[in-house]
């Protein structure tokens, strides 16, 4: 106990040191949650964006869609094989897809489109595709109408409640054309979904492509995001060989990068960092060997053990980086949640970035508790190594030479 | 007859071997018996400090035993070393004695919580100590706020704490101005006749020379001359 005491006045011999030490432990490990949170909420962010604009954390095509996106290469939709894959262990959610490239023409203008035949309620469950209506209404499943990216309807000066003629190849080369109102207008932040795409109810498109109970796709939604790679693997145990089964980043493979790229470069901003908590922490533990050499040597000399010595200093340590975790800990907590409410927002090149995926570029912090805990465990960890080299110094330490002036 | 607390055999320290050596303590044989007040002299560079080191363990002889109290110290391990310091060697260096942020009576406790000894045992012997070196007032006081000779009495203090078989001080008045040099010896000297407590201490100073009891002189690590009485005799001739 007396021990403990001891450390205790030590650590006020010299009150700036110990404040100075505090302090570097206590930023080192607001910054390294805030770089933590940063680097998990902008990948959850990214993701969900993603998904959520079109492609859904999983599709399940016919086999080798992928590589040829034709009508040729749909499946007949069967009620079964939905159920299935809605019945697999963490998926969420199962919509139905026909898709295909056609020709749309307004009184004067023409432009390439992808049509796509959804079920509407199933389709905004996983895509949220009615909070993108800028104009009209959405569409039911019994429609005989089509809702329009914001785009592609300025390219062909088209508005809500006019028609749009759809010219294109329909199932095993049937032709297929047709008339369509504009029920309603969808507005996207990827240029590419926003100057090419428009919906129209599932039957609909069947019947316009001439591809009757056919589909291109199963859209799926998941609950955990972390178990995606598994949950694609018992998909596809459920649905057998003649299906492919693609998660988002095996659907976007640049996305996915992009990504990856940035949670890299976080990662070296969060080994700098760290390296600079060493340096910071090394250095003040090596002033004060230095200026308390004298002393440990006469310690040693009129009899204290080193065990003990060692342990005075590792009570030292623990107490200032501990402080210095607490503090940094409680001040940290609300800056994360309050950068989560109010995130960074990007401008420049970043932003520009980002825009060209549909992105907004702002950076909202994850608040998931694990990042509390396991940047101060870090910070804590690292402090508490740092401290053997005051142990080891004790331990090669002789008395007399510690002694010499 | 009395015990002989300090028996050195044959002890040598060299440095440097190696390239110029010097014999900084040279064949040296040493006997101190209980309650002996022994003054160490001889010029800069003539060995003291080197033979108190080698006395109290904290350095090795290249040749020879050292037996305190019958334990041959050049035998024990480094670790158990340390813990032979504590319990018979009580030692005050020229200064910094004090740990800084104690007290006056939290470092003379210092000794007796490193060797376990209960706090009440630990609190009486304190405040004889302190009643001993006239300093109860100045218990509570940090080192910083003590003079150089008040710190070099709590540091005998703090030496004699676990009641040590002798108490080696090379130099302990080497920083005090004159009047504080004698007070600390009048406090040695009390301790010695009163309380038996023997005392190796290493000068320069002729005053401190004239108040030992026996006055060992080294000259080029070795022993010239050894007096077991110096009250009668006259003072040494210094320049
Ligand atoms: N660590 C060392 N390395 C090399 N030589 C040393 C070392 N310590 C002491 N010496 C040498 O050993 C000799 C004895 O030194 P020592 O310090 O014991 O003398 P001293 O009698 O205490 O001198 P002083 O009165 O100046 O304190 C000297 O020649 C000194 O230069
Ligand atoms: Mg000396």
């Amino acid at each position: 106990m007396w021990i403990v005491k001891l450390a205790w006045k030590n650590l006020w011999r010299n009150p700036t040191r110990t404040l100075v030490t505090v302090a570097a432990i206590f930023f080192a490990v607001i910054l390294s949650m805030v770089a933590e949170a940063l680097k998990l909420g902008v990948f959850e962010n990214l993701v969900k964006n993603v998904v959520s604009f079109h492609s859904g954390y999983i599709q399940v095509h016919k086999m080798g869609y992928q590589d040829e996106q034709i009508l040729d290469n749909s499946f007949s939709q069967d009620n079964t094989t939905a159920s299935l894959i809605a019945n697999t262990r963490n998926v969420n959610a199962v919509t139905p897809r026909l898709e295909a490239f056609s020709l749309a023409a307004s009184a004067e203008l023409t432009k390439g489109c992808l049509v796509a035949g959804i079920n509407p309620e199933l389709e905004n469950n996983i895509t949220q595709l009615k909070t993108k209506l800028v104009a009209g209404k959405y569409l039911k499943g019994s429609d005989n109408a089509v809702l329009m990216a914001e785009g592609l309807a300025n390219s062909l000066k088209l508005r809500v409640y006019d028609t749009v003629m759809l010219i294109g190849q329909g199932y095993h080369g049937a032709t297929a054309a047709g008339k369509f109102v504009i029920k309603g207008i969808v507005k996207f932040g990827s240029p590419q979904l926003n100057n090419g795409i428009l919906f129209m109810p599932l039957p609909a498109a069947q019947e316009y492509f001439s591809a009757e109970k056919q589909i291109t796709a199963y859209i799926l939604s998941v609950h955990t995001d972390k178990l995606l790679p598994t949950t694609a693997v018992a998909v596809k145990r459920v649905v057998g060989v003649d299906y492919e089964v693609l998660t988002w980043e095996e659907l976007m493979p640049d996305i996915k990068q992009h990504i990856a790229t940035d949670s890299n470069n976080m990662k070296i901003v969060q080994a700098v960092l760290y390296l600079l908590i060493c340096f910071g922490i090394f250095s003040t533990l090596l002033m004060m060997m230095l200026e308390r050499k004298f002393e440990i040597g006469m310690l040693v000399a009129i009899g204290m053990k080193k065990s003990k010595l060692i342990l005075l200093f590792i009570i030292e340590s623990v107490l200032t980086v501990l402080t210095g975790c607490l503090a940094g800990m409680v001040a940290g907590v609300p800056l994360i949640f309050y950068l989560h409410y109010y995130p960074i927002r990007m401008g420049g090149d970043t932003a520009k970035a980002y825009e060209r995926f549909g992105f907004e570029a702002i950076f909202p912090t994850s608040t998931d508790s694990t990042i509390f805990i396991s940047q101060a465990l870090t910070v804590l960890m690292i402090g508490i190594a740092l401290s053997l080299y005051p142990i080891v110094k004790i331990l090669q330490l002789k008395p007399l030479t510690a002694m010499k002036k | 007859m009395k015990n002989i607390v300090i028996d050195a055999h044959n002890i040598s320290k060299v440095y440097n071997p190696e390239t110029i050596p010097v014999y900084a303590v040279n064949n040296i044989h040493l006997h101190l018996q209980e309650g002996e007040f022994t003054a160490l002299v001889g010029p800069s560079g003539s060995g003291k400090t080197t033979l108190l080191n080698l006395i109290g363990g904290l350095d090795k002889p290249d040749h020879g035993n050292i037996y305190i109290n019958g334990t041959d110290i050049t035998k024990l391990s480094a670790r158990k070393l340390i813990e032979f310091r504590l319990h018979n060697i009580g030692f005050v260096f020229q200064s910094f004695n004090l740990i800084p942020v104690l007290t006056a009576k939290e470092n003379a406790e210092f000794i007796l919580l490193l060797q376990g000894v209960k706090r009440a045992e630990r609190d009486k012997r304190v405040l004889q100590l302190f009643t001993e070196i006239g300093l109860v007032e100045k218990m509570k006081v940090r080192p910083a706020q003590l003079s150089g000779g008040q710190q070099q009495r709590v540091a005998v203090a703090r030496a004699l704490a676990s009641k040590p078989r002798f108490i080696l001080a090379d130099e302990p008045t080497a920083n005090l101005d004159s009047v504080a040099a004698l007070h600390l010896l009048d406090l040695m000297e009390a301790l010695n006749q009163e309380e038996q407590v023997t005392f190796l201490f290493s000068t320069h100073d002729p005053r401190v020379i004239n108040r030992a009891r026996r006055v060992i002189t080294l000259v080029d690590g070795s022993i010239a001359s050894d007096s077991a009485v110096v009250s009668t005799s006259a003072p040494h001739e210094h320049p």
